[in-house]
């Protein structure tokens, strides 16, 4: 074909993606910049120079929310990793079809939005908790999401059990592509269940531990509808992580331009932890 | 071959009750949106003693089912076939062109990625709203926005198994490269497709956020839009709030119990390749 006619059938084949990113991602990231410069309230906006950036370091809701964001996904992101390579380790054993069964039901949740997710769990911590405690006269299952504590580790249960079982699917892929011969020469060196799985598995499976590290961090960072549905950042703010903090600051507050400017450090966050995964990942290979 | 079997054994019982642990909150739920509103707060965790199915056409009736479950039906499929149809196009002329052009298109895609919503929705939605494109339509396309860059790495991955003689070929057949990507590359991308329709469908059905946002008519609000609404107004009457719970889940996992193999895969291709 002539080098014209090809070049026109190239840019008829990749315009249209190219159009939908650049207007649905690119432009509003490039205004928001130009947004989070000014006092805007969504009707006017007047330019105030890095005003709004000031601000945010003494805004303590935001503060507290982003410590708060820091502090949940670094408990979760190790409970969800060793929840979910335990799972994968129990479905990867020889134990017959049960193991489909098995990882059936421990993905299940994944496939359930936030929303859905957040309100079931709502219903278990308050009424189902507080039925057990009147029912057994245990303390420990009174008033739930009613402080900051429960709600914080109400959060990090229904979060573990929405990832648990897709972090468990990215183990599983990674343990099976540990060579089998491996595992029956450390056999036949006598090596027991355990010392074949520390010393042989574990291993080889450090470029799974960066993936599943890097995506729950990421995903733990974005959390909105979980947020929203389980405790609205209730009581006082206090459970409301940082993307809930933003969208406050923005639709219940009106201020759109301080809350782009929160925006761009989340994106700037975000982009630091998603490079980091992707360096690491990226050098892992290397020296494989 | 005994401490094999005990072995096994000890891991059966492990898993079973990991899954017990796991599926029953859904049994708590199951159980309460079938109990009157005074058992409930009597019998929190078991089987009801009466039954109340009536629980559940009030529910129906509430969420106005029948309607969101069409518009987040619409919603998803039409997001999807767009989605489908450019990512797979865009993949395929960026895999068969190696130029500079293409790799700073692969990278421009790759950053873009790297871009959390919550980032852009303040702009997102002002500038849609400017030139009066919300709504469903308007949520349509920007759905196609944000799955561009994994779809089209998705199918660009799978385009370098697909051999170029395969074009040649058909080139010399006298087709263009729009009936030769259609009627030859399209066919074999079909595993890829599989798994670009379930990653976007499962992300699309769920999505609660960006609809939120967009979506201000309420004829048109979808399933967790509906929900939210819903579950906002009937906290008090838990019984009606659980029944329309289960409405939201249960299309999620029959579908689930019929494909589940094809959705595990699609997942782990999605994981492990972008």
């Amino acid at each position: 074909m002539k080098g014209k006619k090809k070049n026109l059938y190239y840019w008829a084949f990749v315009i249209p993606s190219l159009l939908a990113v650049f207007f649905v991602i690119v432009l509003p990231l490039i205004l928001g910049i130009g947004t989070s410069l000014t006092n805007s309230d969504g009707h006017t906006a007047v330019f105030i120079g890095l005003n709004n950036y000031r601000r945010l370091l003494s805004d303590e809701q935001f503060i507290y929310s982003l410590w708060f964001t820091i502090r949940f996904a670094f408990v979760a992101v190790i409970l969800i990793n060793v929840i979910g390579l335990g799972l994968a380790l129990i479905v990867t054993q020889k134990i017959g079809k049960i193991s489909l069964f098995f990882r059936t039901v421990f993905f299940m949740p994944n496939l359930i939005g936030g929303i859905i997710l957040g309100f079931i769990w709502q219903f278990i911590f308050v009424r189902a908790f507080a039925g057990i405690a009147e029912a057994t006269g245990l303390t420990f299952f009174n008033a739930w999401l009613a402080d900051t504590t429960t709600g914080f580790w109400g959060l990090v249960i229904v979060f573990l059990w929405q990832m648990s079982g897709y972090i468990m699917i990215i183990y599983i892929s990674f343990l099976a592509n540990i060579p089998g011969e491996l595992i029956e020469a450390g056999k036949i060196d006598g090596a027991n269940k355990w010392q074949a799985f520390w010393q042989i598995k574990f291993p080889m499976l450090a470029p799974a531990f960066t993936v599943s590290l890097f995506l729950t961090l990421a995903n733990a960072f974005k959390i909105y509808d979980l947020n929203l549905a389980l405790t609205n950042g209730a009581p006082f703010g206090s459970t409301e992580m940082i993307a809930m903090n933003i969208y406050n600051t923005a639709f219940f507050q009106y201020q759109q331009g301080y809350a782009q400017s929160k925006a761009v450090i989340f994106f700037l966050i975000v982009a630091v932890i998603s490079l980091t995964q992707v360096f690491i990942t990226r050098r892992k290979e290397v020296d494989l | 071959m005994t401490r094999e079997k005990t072995h096994k054994w000890l891991v059966i019982i492990l898993g079973v009750m990991i899954t017990v642990s796991w599926i029953y909150p859904f049994f708590i739920i199951f159980f309460g949106s079938l109990k009157s509103r005074a058992e409930i707060f009597t019998n929190t965790i078991w089987i009801p003693e009466t039954f109340v199915p009536e629980n559940y056409s009030r529910a129906y009736e509430g969420l106005e089912y029948g309607r969101s479950f069409l518009n987040s039906l619409f919603i998803t499929t039409s997001s999807i076939i767009i989605i489908v149809i450019f990512s797979s196009m865009a993949a395929y002329a960026l895999a068969r062109n190696k130029s500079k052009i293409s790799t700073a298109i692969y990278f421009f895609c790759a950053l873009t990625m790297l871009i959390p919503f919550q980032s852009v929705m303040i702009p997102l939605v002002s500038i849609f709203g400017q030139i009066d494109f919300l709504n469903r339509f308007g949520l349509i396309i920007m759905n196609w926005g944000f799955a561009s860059s994994m779809s089209i790495f998705l199918y660009y991955g799978a385009m370098r198994s697909i051999s170029v003689s395969l074009d040649e070929a058909a080139y010399l057949d006298g087709g263009t490269p729009f009936q030769i990507f259609w009627r030859v590359i399209f066919p074999i991308l079909r595993p890829t497709t599989v798994t670009v329709v379930i990653l976007n469908a499962i992300r699309l059905w769920n999505d609660f956020l960006l609809p939120s946002l967009v979506i201000n008519q309420e004829g048109m609000r979808t399933i967790p839009l509906r929900m939210y609404y819903f579950f906002g107004e009937y906290t008090v009457q838990w019984e009606l709030a659980l029944a329309g719970l289960v409405l939201a889940i249960v299309p999620i996992i029959v579908l689930y119990i019929f494909i589940q193999r094809y959705i595990v895969e699609g997942v782990t291709k999605g994981a492990v390749k972008t």
